[in-house]
């Protein structure tokens, strides 16, 4: 695990979780979507706090499909369950909400689950061929034919 | 009878988004590091790569899915009970699914992981 790495990781929690709260509070600013006008869902990315936070959501992807490119998806998903601890934190020390002993527990027991995979390795197995070795094979060859 | 169809879109929620991680998870790790690509090809080759796997479109498609379920789910649905059983239970059911299709070594420290994160998202949201 790399610096690089783990900035991926760091990447995929704060998008998830900024992206989320931007969302949500547009998705109030627009007000209830019924079944009989699925175009209100559309015209929602109109709204300002949509679209930032669709475009966080998008980042959040890229650092995703990143992270699990090379590390496990039971390695990777604690991360993104980060973002609910950081949000938390944030309405207690930003935004000054109470924030209640049973989710100060909840707090508690994400960030040990958390700890508890990062400690060890971010891959349990080998993949026999990626399309990243198989390109780093290949040009192996095309260097050794030209010397 | 109402939380009977609550936990059935709970269900549906949870299978169709841990089939989309765990298609999403099969391409990725077919794709390789994404960041050796990169340098080695540069961008646009990754994008066609990860773009051209099937595993990778049908990831989305799930995805996609489960979005729209849930979001059916949270307009008739109490929000207090599906967000936070559809977010643990999926922890909970990748953890199973990654070890049986991705062929994950899910040690016991995964499986307390797992465990612990889905309390904790539980209690959260109460």
């Amino acid at each position: 695990m790399t610096f690089r790495k783990y900035l991926v990781l760091v990447g995929v929690t704060i998008f998830a979780a900024a992206g989320d709260s931007l969302l949500s509070r547009g998705m109030k600013e627009v007000g209830n979507v019924s079944l009989s006008h699925l175009s209100d869902v559309i015209l929602a990315i109109l709204n300002p706090w949509v679209a930032a936070g669709i475009v966080l959501l998008l980042g959040f992807f890229a650092a995703y499909m990143t992270a699990l490119s090379w590390a496990d998806l039971t390695y990777v998903l604690p991360a993104t369950s980060l973002g609910y601890v950081l949000l938390a934190l944030a309405a207690r020390f930003l935004l000054h909400e109470h924030v209640s002993p049973t989710r100060w527990l909840g707090i508690v027991l994400i960030s040990s689950g958390v700890g508890f995979v990062a400690g060890g390795p971010p891959r349990t197995h080998v993949t026999p061929h990626t399309d990243a070795q198989n390109s780093a094979r290949n040009a192996l060859v095309i260097k050794s034919r030209n010397s | 009878m109402k939380s009977i169809y609550t936990w059935a879109a709970i269900l549906v929620i949870v299978l169709t988004s841990t089939t989309g991680d765990i298609l999403l998870a099969r391409a990725m790790k077919r794709v390789g590091d994404v960041g050796q690509l990169r340098r080695r090809q540069g961008l646009m080759a990754v994008l066609g790569r990860v773009l051209r796997n099937p595993h990778f479109l049908l990831g989305l498609v799930a995805m996609a899915c489960g979005f729209y379920s849930l979001l059916f789910a949270l307009s008739w649905g109490d929000v207090s009970l599906v967000a936070p059983a559809a977010a643990s239970l999926t922890f909970i059911a990748n953890a199973i699914a990654a070890r049986i299709f991705l062929h994950e070594r899910v040690d016991r420290r995964r499986w307390i992981a797992a465990l612990l994160v889905a309390g904790g998202v539980v209690l959260l949201a109460t």
